[in-house]
């Protein structure tokens, strides 16, 4: 099956598979893959959850909220293509992350943080 | 703190009024806590009935959209029609719990064992025709495409009811169409998504949403038809007269129908009620076997 976008909202299944009807479970995953964040509190930042195949960016929002806050985790849901991300490379690892291990300067590790500060 | 652990954080911080489980909050007593006198004037079989009419609309549309289970086209859809079913049968119990609490539970009571809450009694123990739901939500399932069709009425018809519900003056009704207007409101956008998706989409997507409206139309012919009980509790303040709604009723799908290039069909002249006076096809009785069997052959089973 392909995926063509017509008609301004955005790719939608094609082909004579179309996902219309019941139909035995066959293997087909043509939507295309998204990153899932979702932000729990206000004032907290958005936090990888999970991934899920949408359609388009639109509807990936609105799975996100089925899927992942279901049971009041979120107040705010980033979705984003994961064919968006560059990440960085596990053969880089060394030269990347290495380095600030003995740095120990680079640690707020010398102060004493109050009790009543959260999500430090 | 890990980022890891902050989100889930706000499962243990989850108000415990406010539980989303599929099973486990508060299942005991579904009006706890809730004054359930009947407002002054209010003949209590006219509430109950009205409740019933509400509450079965509900519980078959979500028995309907349960088909789906093991059948959607995708798991993300799965679980959002499953989660719309879930939220349909959690205003059924309510609604049910309400006839049973003024006394509306027919010849359910005696059919079942004492042990069964009146709710659970009403909606396993009652036979079709002591059913009060409409042709909208007891037609049988089609494609994908009619399925989102009938959910976009079904959930438009409701969510116009239950928003002007919420000024009823039984506070009970109040309450629970306070709750339901959120989750209608999400009901009705999940299909306008997907009718706007399937209709301006591909030829062959476009076909099958018309083809669904075309067979989803026709069902609208008896929801605006007020039954007499309906035209009391309205004329008291109580319910709302679903006449009142056709308007706005029109007006959504209408644009909905619009921006997904669909043809709107011929709106069916009214017909008398049916479904609400316990008139149905063959297919709401096949459907209740389905629902109804299990807790028919074990009754008070739990596991």
């Amino acid at each position: 099956m392909s995926m063509t976008s017509e008609g301004g909202h955005g790719a939608v299944p094609t082909g004579p598979e179309v996902p219309v009807e019941p139909k035995a479970a066959t293997a087909r995953r043509d939507w295309p893959l998204y990153e899932v964040f979702v932000r729990g509190k206000r004032g907290i930042n958005h936090v990888h959850v999970g991934s899920l195949h949408a359609p388009d960016d639109e509807m990936a929002v609105h799975a996100a909220r089925d899927l992942y806050t279901r049971r009041n985790e979120g107040v705010s849901i980033w979705v984003v293509r994961s064919a968006d991300i560059t990440a960085s490379s596990p053969d880089e690892k060394d030269p990347m992350f290495a380095p600030s291990g003995d740095k120990v300067y680079r640690h707020p590790t010398f102060y004493e943080i109050p009790e009543n500060v959260p999500h430090m | 703190m890990a980022h890891e652990e902050t989100v889930y954080e706000a499962l243990d911080h989850a108000h415990s009024d406010e539980g989303h489980w599929a099973f486990g909050t508060g299942f005991d007593e579904p009006l706890a806590g809730v004054d359930t006198t009947v407002p002054e004037g209010v003949d209590p079989a006219d509430l109950g009935e009205y409740c019933l009419m509400l509450g079965d609309d509900a519980l078959v549309l979500a028995q309907r959209l349960t088909q789906w289970i093991t059948n959607a086209p995708e798991l993300e859809e799965e679980v959002a029609i499953g989660n719309i079913a879930l939220d349909l049968l959690g205003q059924a119990r309510l609604l049910l719990a309400r006839a049973g609490s003024v006394g509306v539970l027919g010849r359910s009571r005696e059919r079942a064992t004492e042990s069964i809450p009146d709710e659970d009694a009403l909606a396993y123990f009652r036979d079709p025709d002591e059913f009060r739901c409409t042709a909208l939500v007891e037609a049988e399932n089609g494609d994908f495409a009619h399925t989102m069709l009938r959910l976009l009425a079904a959930a438009t018809v409701r969510l116009a009811v239950l928003a002007r519900l919420r000024e009823s003056r039984d506070p009970v009704l109040a309450a629970i169409a306070a709750k339901g207007v959120n989750e209608l409101t999400y009901h009705r956008d999940h299909a306008a998504r997907w009718v706007l998706r399937l209709g301006d989409g591909t030829e062959e997507s476009h076909r099958r949403a018309q083809a669904g409206a075309e067979a989803v139309w026709p069902l609208l012919a008896d929801v605006f038809s007020a039954t007499p009980t309906e035209q009391r509790l309205a004329a008291g303040g109580i319910a709302v007269d679903p006449a009142e709604v056709r308007g706005e009723v029109h007006a959504v799908l209408t644009e909905v129908l619009g921006r997904a290039t669909l043809t709107v069909p011929g709106w069916p002249a009214d017909a008398p009620p049916r479904g609400r006076l316990g008139e149905h096809g063959p297919e709401l009785a096949e459907l209740l076997d389905e629902l109804q069997g299990l807790a028919r052959e074990h009754p008070a089973a739990t596991w």
